[in-house]
């Protein structure tokens, strides 16, 4: 048995199978639901912690990308250098999760790491390359 | 009640000058009223700190033996122009490396002179019998160099953009991220401590003010480029999108890359954080009308960034206000609001410069010429084809 932890990213467009029963009843798979951000026509994501035999874990991914979902290995980690940061913001335009979060009085930039999906979109949104991923 | 530039410097030297950051002025205004807040305050101190792509320095390198006409020149392999005199180049913050693409490019070059590292140079002469060398490479620092000056062309907006994207796709700009179906929408100004908006008809702002410009003292050289007047107004004066501009220029040598920071904006391109404050002195009861606007009161339009065109579609038009909320409607949706302008350091800019006036280490200087008050930017049209002529 292996775990691997994955993010999904899902089109705005409504997927027509109900993925996580699938991944459960057609390849048996153990899931685990790590974070969830989807509303109704946005861009969702998911972070699923997948548990089952090698063989089974790959056929379920190859499922999910044939329903048109986006796989990526989620990253173990995310820092951010914040000495070096200049809370400019550009770093929240794409933190969907709001785990980046300019402080209502400061405007210093706050991480509030309980919130990321570890969808490591903000790595490359930094202008300043602070913002790390670990695998 | 009147004051003049010379009273204001006459207390600041004896150490009277009242201070005040464009965020506290509001406040006094609402407590004193514009009247009394006119006769206590000498001077609002306001800033912004944001990417400011029309940024680059001019450096001179100062003379070899033998020496060279410089034709061509790299700095850390980014190219400078050198079209000018022989030991002159300019580099331009958006200048992007030859082998390292988007990662690094003019600003970084800037940002690493002013941190003191070493800067590889190269440069292609053009042998003449009073430049015989042909060819140079060596290692400088900012200090070794004869000159290195900051010279901006278009910098401290007047209001800007708010920016977002209507098409099916991420897209990749100037401002920012912008995700797909206006989920997201960017801005970029200081709003209520910003420069250009606390002086909307540039009545003490012009050529030789003197500013705060990457922690060093800086000075208003001209007008910026792409300079506007004739924009849409609020009914407080203040324009809804980007009007005004300054051309800024300040000695590298005693700048901070606390607020001068390299920007490598992803899938877009390179450009330079600078940081600027400029004084506004308090010359009469009028000038706190708009020295005392909050973000609630300066708006902004919103700009569908999906369609690449010189005109994109005009979708709304919020304040400071809503945009720092970190949520606005466009068209029944909501979209999440994320700056790209720091409005936090642009308060410690502001204090600083307070700072500096409080202690005497800075007067203010009334502008030997005004910026135009009526001028508006033509555009290219273009008429002639790839390869063709202009006959
Ligand atoms: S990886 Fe970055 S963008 Fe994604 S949720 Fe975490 S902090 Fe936000
Ligand atoms: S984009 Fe980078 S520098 Fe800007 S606020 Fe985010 S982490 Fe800080």
């Amino acid at each position: 048995m292996t775990k691997k932890k994955v993010v999904l990213t899902f089109p705005a467009e409504n997927i027509e199978q109900p993925i996580t029963y699938r991944l459960v009843k057609d390849f048996d798979l153990i899931l685990n639901i790590l974070r969830a951000e989807i509303h109704e026509e946005e861009t969702g994501r998911m972070v699923l912690e997948l548990e089952g035999p090698d063989k089974a874990i790959e056929d379920g991914i190859a499922y999910l990308k044939d329903q048109g979902v986006d796989v990526t290995e989620a990253a173990r980690d995310i820092e951010l250098d914040i000495d070096e940061c200049v809370s400019c913001g550009f770093c929240t335009a794409v933190c969907r999760p709001r785990a980046l979060q300019l402080d209502d009085e400061t405007r210093e930039l706050n991480f509030i790491k309980e919130n990321c999906i570890l969808c490591g979109l903000c790595v490359k949104a930094c202008p300043l390359g602070i913002i790390k991923v670990k695998f | 009640m009147s004051k003049t530039f010379d009273e204001i410097n006459q207390k600041i030297r004896e150490g009277r000058a009242v201070v005040v950051t464009a965020e506290e002025i509001i406040d006094v205004a609402r407590e004193k009223g514009a009247k009394e807040a006119a006769k206590m305050v000498d001077v609002v101190t306001t800033a912004t700190f944001g990417p400011m792509c029309s940024s680059g320095a001019f450096i001179n390198f100062g003379h070899s033996d033998p020496p060279i006409k410089m034709r061509k020149v790299w700095l850390n392999n980014v190219p400078a122009y050198t079209g000018i005199a022989a030991v002159d180049a300019y580099l331009g913050a958006t200048e992007m490396s030859e082998d390292r693409g988007l990662d690094y490019g003019g600003g970084h070059v800037i940002e690493d002179l002013i941190a003191g590292k070493q800067v590889k140079l190269k440069a292609i002469g053009f042998p003449t019998d009073c430049y015989p060398l042909d060819e140079i490479e060596t290692c400088i620092t900012l200090n070794d160099v004869n000159q290195a000056y900051l010279y901006n062309s278009r910098n401290a907006y007047q209001n800007y953009f708010v920016a977002t994207n209507s098409s099916d796709r991420t897209i990749y700009t100037y401002m920012g991220t912008l995700l797909p179906k206006l989920a997201n929408a960017t801005y970029c100004s200081a709003g209520q401590l910003s420069p250009l908006l606390k002086d909307p008809y540039l009545r003490t702002i012009g050529i030789g003010t003197k500013i705060f410009l990457g922690g060093a003292q800086g000075f208003v050289s001209f007008e910026g480029t792409q300079f506007n007047t004739e924009k849409e107004r609020t009914e407080n004066g203040v324009p809804t999108t980007a009007a005004a501009c300054l051309a800024l220029s300040g000695d590298l040598k005693d700048m901070t890359t606390r607020y001068i920071k390299a920007a490598s904006i992803h899938n877009y391109g390179i450009s330079l954080f600078v940081g600027v404050g400029i004084p506004i002195p308090v010359l009469d009861e009028d000038m706190i009308e708009h020295l005392s606007l909050s973000d609630e009161e300066i708006c902004v339009d919103i700009y569908d960034y999906g369609v690449a065109r010189r005109s994109r579609p005009n979708l709304g038009r919020v304040n400071y206000k809503e945009l720092k909320s970190g949520k606005i409607k466009i068209g029944g949706k909501i979209a999440s609001t994320a700056p790209l302008s720091s409005y936090a350091r642009a308060k410690e800019i502001a204090e600083v410069l307070k700072g500096w006036i409080q202690k005497g280490d800075f007067e203010l200087s009334a502008p030997v010429a005004s910026l135009p008050k009526h001028k508006k930017p033509t555009t290219l049209e273009v008429r002639s084809k790839v390869g063709g002529s202009c006959d």
